[in-house]
């Protein structure tokens, strides 16, 4: 299979963008404009906004990110031996035991130091 | 001559239904020559791969048609959303605009159209531009890859038949590309948040990104099961491996097929795990600070998404557009397909009204320390079961293997779920040393002894469960004990004295 087998796809994301850019457009033209400085204050339940909208963030969510990457490797590395499973046969099915194992080692290690925890 | 008006009714009538049936005719005897491969000689027909003209001129037509598609589904999504809902809690839902409220989201769509497209002054101009059209173009060019038919026989102006396939590009990647394409709409949210600047938004972007990348992982495994029993990333090799019902790959391995219908549900982010935009505490999450069409788009993103997971879902577990083998009748294959896709979407309204919104830590826990390891748990299933099918060439070795799973799965889930539910008060009474006959050295018959031995034999793997489920709960209670209810109770207050 060539690169022209994915072609059909570059044609639906054009037409996805330009239906994006379309329907975005399209609520500037027909729509009223009539801005006024209560009404383009950030929203915070009609209160007077308190301090910037972006503030620090708790560091959670970046460690969430880390064992993300860790572990999306894996799933990825899992793909071509899904696909190659018949021909490599009990072989393929230990060395990939082999590799979970090894992961799940490290998959206990967070556990327990307790990375997984969220309070 | 004045001609009584009831003539005119009465005739009007019978014109129209001649057009009608004319019509429906036409078309009906037009669409089973398209769809029926053995209508056409077969010599006349060109395949469009061959032909450089039609491979060129069928995507664009075809991405059309399916674009125009998906979006008047997601029209007729919303509305029956609210049907559904309201009749669920015994309400009517809406029924004022059109015949039984059918013209309800064309009403919806004008008057978006024609809102105030507020651009709060705080926001950063491109981030908040860009943010809805990268939210709405992945879930759009999702379902590029799947297959809705069989090949079709279409007519051209040029006289001839051209053979064309029902899906866009059934590419060999098919898997990978559907992976890397539902995380693209992350994107779309978190930069929503991060750019309206506002602290509702951050939040949902925050929780948005974390919950998607945590039920991602699970995601890519479920989706790793379909691709070892099929042996190919691409969809059509995947629907085509389940053409009987009994094929389906949701009963060769239910666990994978229900962590897949888990993990969708939170990477459309709809209830129960709609965080990003729970309305009780984020107001609309991330996309607070957006009005007018560029709201419409977030929605519009929603519910095409929701379209989209529910045919990722059918195609890779439930048959695709399989409910009898339709190679016959290939007319049948988008409307199978279509069916099943409605099915999956009222499943969605139905939880929606049914399931309380997840706290976000367990919404965590549930996609780390539950699906994760459940996923794990299920590749090696069909992983095993396929690879020692092939080795002894037999599709029973394969049905045991995978039965023996099931019941190690289903067991070792009720004996974890009864070891949650038991209270410590409750555990069991010692055993009675006194009477014990290793203690007391009391004969026994042979038939006794054997039995006990067969007994212990039996008992080795369920006794390997129950310590592995004994480990992993001691692990999920390593970052601190749970406070006892002794330590809980309040003290009762001394009356002052007097």
């Amino acid at each position: 299979m060539t690169l022209q087998a994915f072609a059909p796809i570059g044609v639906l994301i054009i037409i996805a963008l330009i239906i994006g850019v379309i329907i975005l457009m399209i609520s500037r033209v027909f729509g009223p404009h009539n801005p006024s400085f209560r009404k383009n204050a950030p929203y915070e339940s009609g209160m007077k906004p308190i301090g910037p909208g972006t503030r620090r963030m708790p560091v959670k969510f970046y460690l969430v990110a880390v064992l993300f990457i860790i572990f999306d490797v894996e799933v990825i590395f899992f793909m071509p031996w899904a696909v190659a499973m018949r021909d490599l046969g009990v072989y393929g099915l230990i060395v990939m035991g082999v590799f979970t194992l090894i992961l799940v080692v490290g998959f206990i290690y967070e556990w327990k130091k307790g990375a997984l925890e969220w309070e | 001559m004045r001609i009584p008006r009831f003539v005119w009714i009465i005739g009007g009538l019978i014109l129209l239904a001649a057009v009608l049936v004319g019509g429906l005719l036409v078309t009906i005897s037009l669409v089973t020559t398209m769809f029926d491969p053995n209508a056409i000689d077969p010599g006349a027909v060109i395949k469009c791969s061959t032909s450089s003209g039609c491979s060129t001129i069928y995507p664009i037509i075809y991405s059309l048609i399916l674009v125009v598609v998906i979006l008047t589904g997601f029209a007729y999504t919303t509305l029956w959303e609210r049907k559904l809902l309201a009749w669920i809690q015994h309400r009517v839902g809406p029924n004022r605009t059109g015949p039984a409220g059918l013209l309800q989201p064309l009403a919806d769509a004008i008057k978006l159209i024609f809102k105030e497209d507020v651009i709060p002054d705080q926001v950063d101009k491109v981030v908040y531009y860009l943010a809805p059209v990268l939210k709405v173009v992945p879930v759009l060019i999702i379902v590029a890859v799947i297959p809705f038919g069989p090949d079709i026989l279409v007519p051209w102006f040029d006289g001839n038949w051209y053979q064309v396939p029902l899906a866009v590009a059934d590419i060999n990647v098919g898997v990978l590309y559907l992976l890397g394409v539902t995380s693209l709409a992350t994107y779309g949210m978190v930069l929503a948040g991060w750019g309206s600047n506002n602290k509702y938004a951050t939040i949902g972007g925050l929780r948005a990104s974390a919950q998607m990348i945590s039920y991602e992982l699970s995601l890519g495994l479920a989706m790793a099961v379909p691709v070892i029993i099929a042996g190919s990333m691409s969809l059509g090799d995947i629907v085509d491996a389940q053409r009987n019902i009994w094929q389906w790959f949701v009963f060769q391995n239910p666990l994978a097929a229900g962590i897949l219908v888990l993990t969708l549900f939170a990477e459309v982010s709809r209830a129960p795990f709609d965080l990003t935009e729970a309305e009780q505490e984020l107001t609309a999450g991330y996309m607070t600070e957006y009005s007018g069409m560029k709201f419409a788009m977030f929605m519009m993103a929603e519910y095409v998404g929701m379209i989209a997971v529910s045919v990722i879902a059918v195609s890779m577990f439930f048959g695709g557009y399989h409910i009898i083998p339709v190679d016959n009748v290939p007319i049948l294959g988008p409307l199978f397909l279509i069916l099943k896709v409605f099915i999956a979407l009222s499943l969605f309204i139905w939880v929606r009204a049914t399931l309380p919104r997840i706290r976000y830590d367990r919404l965590m826990a549930l996609g780390w320390k539950v699906l994760l390891p459940l996923s794990l748990v299920a590749v090696a299933w069909t992983s095993i079961a396929v690879v020692l099918g092939e080795e002894t060439q037999s599709s029973t070795a394969y049905g045991i293997v995978s039965l023996i799973f099931f019941v190690v799965i289903v067991v070792g889930g009720f004996l974890f779920l009864r070891g949650e539910n038991q209270d410590a008060d409750t555990a069991q009474d010692p055993v009675d040393l006194m009477n014990d006959p290793v203690v007391t050295g009391e004969p026994r018959s042979i038939g006794w002894v054997l039995l006990n031995l067969i007994g212990g034999l039996i008992a080795v793997p369920f006794l390997m469960v129950k310590a592995l489920l004994t480990l992993l709960e001691g692990l999920g209670s390593a970052g601190g004990e749970a406070p006892t209810s002794d330590e809980l109770a309040i003290e009762p207050v001394e009356p002052a004295g007097d």
